[in-house]
């Protein structure tokens, strides 16, 4: 099999600059490549569709995003109803025919991740192509990886060529996960630390005696979380956690029980 | 497609290569895309530092921002003014309709409605006839011109330079710039170091490599380099700041805002309320003072004034008041437990203080309370030994450790101009570009101090007032602490009343204070005549009577170097990681009868019959080969290559001394830094001493001792709002005052993220679409105001509603996104939208634009100044349902 094109993003190097929304506007607004994709419209389709999660509450929180292009699904759910018009590539890259895909609103639902966008200015269903087009050498760049990956300035996106087999080791080893892997578990878009996204914390600082207690033990029941030891603020976190009951243990006692269906800042707590 | 081919350019935002179809627009060019800067082999290696057993050597490849990478969407948009424009109803000659100025009229030219098409040759006529008329029939100083800030790129194109020397053979004046980055460092800081030739911030010379061999912690206290990347640098920081972050050192951040640096990088995060950061500051000294955890031995031989501060602190000073964590809680809403613990862990640390996000700058020193704040922030580095290694005021953006010895122009050197009163052209250019008798520089004799020129931030007292308006300090007060104290006043004495402005540039409207102002200014009879010479219609120029397209320096030659403005920055260059130094290469012919800045006044030269001054027979392409030859680029590469390659790397020089900011002062030597940073000789003692009288840092500053006795004398009293002793004054917008029970809401309002200024916000441009830069409800792109959850639940405000933020002064229409990234009771909406829509009377109904800037103050930072204080103010927000 050729080597596949994948694209590894770090949720906890990304902070929304946005270089990579701007870039693929810049690729593929008032430019053609057909026959890999019309021009997109100027305004509306987020082909690079970034997400905001924030978890906790003030001051305790954190800010997270999620850079979504097309998923390129090995199993390619939009398929279904459409075979003639969404097709893979040898490289893993996902296509929409540009012809058939005319008039076929029906895609854009058939996409389980929102990523399939509809152009009404050229009546043709669209998305992300990876910049297949540059990848293939047909459009004049001086680069070879996709305009979003070329541009981001904090490492957070990655172009990687590989074989499957390898870049299974490297999703091991690197603990890159599926967006919705119950949706889709195989593809070329993998997410680094997706943790950040998809799961919950519980945080909160300890007081004695007046002051921020530093290097006090602090447990987590309810899930197999490591302790922590507080820092110079007082202040714990357990993170990636899943909705459910939890109670905190701090030296022994414990400080706090609970539901946790979302991040939860529990405040400053006298031990 | 036709034929594709690469170019290369630069902006405010990075430089970078352009892919043009050179075939499209019949034979004008479009451009297919903007993308960063791989260098190849063939560019000289990159530095490599090693700290800490590890070596670390920076990407090959330039970075961009967002608005930069969607610069063709503002190139090609049907925003941009194609021809020439004249207001209907306004005759030159006749009846001028002066009040029609600004008012909604469906009638004229399709694109520009109010407006009928005009030839140049029409245009060109018509302004410079009245100017020859106005300056015969009123003298010197009644044409007046006003540019923004930032609006392009390049050394040759640049307001100082192409502007500057057209105004100077032309005797036009000037709309001075208030330091509207700079204000709390130079109407405050420079009373405590001086550093006047960086308007108060202090120098980050090397303290990148300081802080990677050194520093342990990090303090960014109103500083988000990953919004306002330092100026102009992208984001060449970023890597720089993530190889700390994995060396252990660790980051604290002071913002009221969780800004996204703090998303990327913050181990903790503190929002004091509005304004009290100096009363955080003060809480932050005491515990230093009290537990003596402060470096004695510094303090004693390089501060004055300690024992004063120290009394301040304790209680012991004049309002009798001990500023206890305790204190500094019920002012901030800071925990007293959480000011302890970050004043002791930052005694024991090696920290460098990221105050503000170049060294210096920061939100806070453009609010009310921005001189206190700087002040404050000096008087923590001093206490901590501010100099010593691993110890320094550092905001991790500048100090990369290139050749800061290769000799390349900022544009505040002036280009072209070479005007040595306004610019830096003294500095080094204007004896290397001009040789007096084939080419000559340009000076004014009316943008002097002894001249007739007027503060941008007070031209509606100026225009609309029949009275005097006064002030004190000549714009940008960059050559000694005391000329802060200057007064000028409007009409100068002999001079007349303006009787034509000139606005240049981008749009004002949404980024000096209390906004209407301009608004209401331009319906004045008082103001006869307004030309705008723009790029887009946009923001206030569908006010004016004549205006003039202008085009992108990607429409045009330019020369300039990544992130270098040179001036009241020295070693600006050092944000990036490679010196990179481009050829802005005319990349498409100008969009419609647009034209450079350039041309449009070599056009009006003519008429004038300054034509041979100004040009001396040269267009921009020549400019920009003499200014490439007063530099050291003719010492890497030959002309002719440059023209080819467009750009060059200057080598790396890892033999240069190396001279941290602060050690020569730290560690008693002469002042050794690169001499751009360097201080007059005669403002110190033997060149081992800051700028101050006694020569140390000044926590009871002189300057203001003397001043206030200067103002007693002439029976004007004491400022109140600049007390020579550093100390906390409770801001006039915070929550202790001004109408807080009408307008419960403090509103913090930064420098965008998403724009440049006005630049790259609304012309139909890409970043329209940023989910975090404007948000579209019922078809229109709304500014955004970002509410804590609380606030919006108990005003029935859900996400993406239309509000409407309103106080005294005016009213904005935005789209609301609820947040935990600001506490209840603060808000946050960036300053400087491009767009200015009012939905009725212009100045006195809603805007829907975005121009958040209408309902911030118009007051100066301090009684005896004439700088801004617009980052803070006071509204209610209310959910929009239409009307008034």
């Amino acid at each position: 099999m050729a080597k596949q094109k994948y694209m590894v993003i770090d949720v906890a190097l990304c902070h929304d600059c946005n270089n990579c929304f701007i870039a693929c506007k810049d690729e593929f607004v008032m430019n053609s490549w057909l026959p890999y994709t019309d021009e997109q419209p100027r305004h509306g389709p987020r082909w690079m569709n970034i997400e905001r999660l924030e978890r906790g509450q003030y001051p305790r929180i954190d800010v997270n995003f999620l850079p979504k292009p097309c998923q390129h699904c090995a199993e390619m759910p939009c398929a279904k109803g459409f075979e003639d018009v969404v097709s893979k590539r040898d490289d893993g890259i996902v296509m929409l025919d540009a012809e058939k895909a005319k008039g076929k609103k029906g895609l854009v639902d058939a996409c389980p991740y929102g990523a399939i966008w509809y152009n009404d200015e050229k009546d043709v269903a669209q998305k992300c192509i990876m910049c297949a087009h540059i990848l293939d050498g047909k459009a004049c760049a001086s680069i070879c990886m996709p305009r979003c990956t070329h541009g981001c300035p904090t490492g957070a996106m990655a172009y990687v060529e590989m074989d499957a087999a390898e870049f299974a080791k490297k999703v091991a080893a690197e603990g890159l996960k599926r967006y919705k892997c119950d949706i889709s578990a195989d593809g070329l878009v993998w997410y680094k630390n997706l943790y950040r996204f998809t799961s919950s914390f519980i945080a909160g600082g300890l007081i004695k005696d007046g002051d921020c207690a530093e290097g006090v033990t602090v447990s987590l029941k309810g899930a197999d979380a490591p302790d922590q030891v507080t820092n110079y603020f007082g202040d714990f976190r357990f993170d990636g956690l899943e909705p459910g009951a939890y109670t905190v243990v701090a030296d022994g006692k414990e400080i706090w029980s609970g539901t946790l269906d979302k991040s939860l800042n529990i405040g400053n707590i006298a031990i | 497609m036709g034929k594709i081919v690469r170019k290369t350019n630069s902006t405010t935002g990075g430089p970078v290569y352009v892919d043009v179809d050179i075939e499209a627009n019949g034979g004008k060019g479009k451009i297919v895309r903007v993308y960063p800067m791989d260098l190849t082999d063939d560019d000289p290696k990159s530095w490599v530092l090693e700290a800490r057993g590890k070596k670390y050597s920076p990407p090959r490849k330039t970075t961009y921002t967002a608005y930069t990478a969607g610069y063709k969407a503002m190139v090609h948009t049907n925003r941009r003014v194609l021809y020439p424009l004249k207001r209907i109803g306004f005759d030159v000659n006749g009846e001028r309709n002066i009040d029609k100025r600004g008012e909604p009229m469906a009638a004229g030219d399709p694109l520009y409605p109010g407006y009928e098409r005009i030839s140049w040759d029409e245009a060109f006529d018509t302004v410079a006839n009245e100017m020859m008329r106005i300056k015969r029939e009123y003298g010197p100083a009644a044409i007046v011109a006003e540019p923004s800030s930032h609006h392009l790129w390049g050394n040759v194109g640049y307001r100082h330079s192409t502007l500057f020397r057209f105004m100077n053979f032309a005797g036009i004046s000037y709309g001075d710039h208030n330091p509207d980055s700079w204000e709390g460092w130079h109407w405050g800081g420079t009373h405590s170091w001086g550093f006047t030739g960086g308007l108060g911030n202090p120098e980050q010379w090397d303290l990148f490599e300081d802080t990677m061999k050194n520093s342990t912690m990090i303090v960014f206290w109103s500083s988000d380099p990953e919004t306002n990347n330092g100026i102009y640098s992208a984001y060449e920081s970023t890597v720089r700041r993530q190889w700390m972050k994995e060396l252990g050192i660790k980051m604290v951040f002071v913002d009221p805002y969780y800004n996204h640096s703090a998303v990327l990088y913050s181990d903790k995060w503190f929002s004091p309320k509005i304004g009290t950061d100096a009363a955080l500051a003060a809480g932050i000294a005491y515990v230093w003072v009290t537990e003596g955890l402060y470096d004695k031995e510094y303090v004693a031989n390089k501060v004055f004034g300690f024992e004063e501060f120290r009394d301040y602190l304790t209680g012991k000073g004049e309002d009798g008041v001990a500023k206890t964590a305790e204190w500094a809680e019920a002012e901030t809403g800071i925990p007293a437990h959480d000011i302890r613990a970050l004043a002791r862990e930052w005694a024991k640390n090696k920290v460098q203080l990221a105050a503000g996000g170049l060294g210096g700058w920061g939100g806070a020193c453009r609010g009310p309370t921005g001189m206190e704040w700087a002040r404050m922030m000096i008087a923590l580095a001093a206490l901590q030994g501010l100099g010593k290694p691993g110890i320094n005021m550092y905001s991790t953006t500048q100090g990369a450790p290139t050749d800061y010895y290769f000799y390349f122009p900022g544009y505040a050197e002036g280009g072209i101009s070479g005007d040595a009163d306004n610019t830096a052209a003294g500095l080094v250019l204007i004896n290397r570009m001009f040789d007096g008798i084939t080419s000559r520089h340009s000076s004014s004799n009316l943008n002097v101090p002894p001249g007739s020129f007027i503060p941008r931030f007070k031209i509606p007292e100026c225009f609309m007032g029949d009275g005097k308006v006064e002030w004190r300090g000549k714009g940008f007060v960059g050559a000694a602490i005391e000329q802060q104290f200057h007064q000028y006043k409007y009409p100068a004495d002999g001079y007349p009343r303006v009787q034509m402005y000139y606005k240049y540039g981008g749009p004002h409207i949404g980024t000096m204070g209390e906004t209407n102002r301009y608004a209401k200014m331009y319906q004045s009879e008082l103001m006869p005549m307004v030309v705008f010479q723009s790029i887009w219609f946009e923001g206030e120029t569908p006010f004016g009577d004549i205006i003039l397209p202008a085009c992108t320096n990607f429409e045009r030659w330019d020369i300039s170097e990544f992130a270098n403005c040179s001036g009241y920055i020295p070693g600006c260059f050092s944000q990036a990681n490679h010196r990179m130094i481009s050829l802005q290469m005319k990349c498409i012919e100008p969009e419609g009868e647009s034209m450079s800045d350039y041309e449009i006044f070599h056009g009006l030269a003519k008429r004038l019959g300054i034509d041979g001054p100004f040009a001396e027979g040269k267009d921009e392409l020549g400019w920009v080969k003499q200014l490439f030859h007063a530099s050291d680029m003719p010492k890497i590469i030959t002309w002719e290559e440059f023209l080819e390659k467009g750009y060059a790397v200057v080598p790396d020089n890892p033999n240069r001394p190396r001279t941290p900011a602060f050690r020569w002062f730290a560690e008693d030597r002469e002042q050794d830094v690169p001499f751009q940073g360097q201080f007059r000789p005669g403002d110190t003692i033997q060149r081992k001493t800051l700028q101050t009288q006694s020569g140390k840092i000044e926590l009871y500053s002189q300057s203001l001792a003397r001043f206030d006795k200067a103002l007693e004398e002439q029976g004007l009293g004491a400022d109140e709002t600049r007390p020579p002793l550093t100390q906390y004054i409770k801001p006039w917008t915070g929550w202790h005052y001004e109408d807080t029970g009408k307008y419960p809401l403090s509103v913090l309002s930064p420098h965008p993220r998403f724009s440049f200024h006005t630049m790259g916000d609304g012309k139909d441009a890409f970043m329209n679409d940023i989910k975090d830069h404007r948000v579209t409800v019922n078809g229109h792109d709304y500014w955004i105001v970002r509410i804590n959850t609380k606030d919006a639940n108990a005003r029935g405000i859900k996400e993406g509603d239309v509000v409407k933020a309103y106080n005294d002064r005016g009213a904005v229409l935005l789209a609301a996104q609820l947040t935990e990234r600001v506490p209840a009771g603060t808000v946050h909406s960036y300053e400087s939208s491009a767009e200015y829509q009012p939905i009725g009377k212009p100045g006195e109904s809603p805007d829907a634009g975005g121009c958040v800037n209408i309902l911030s103050s118009s007051k100066f930072i301090g009684k005896h100044t004439s700088g801004l204080a617009t980052e803070h103010f006071r509204v209610e927000i209310e959910k929009w349902e239409g009307g008034n």
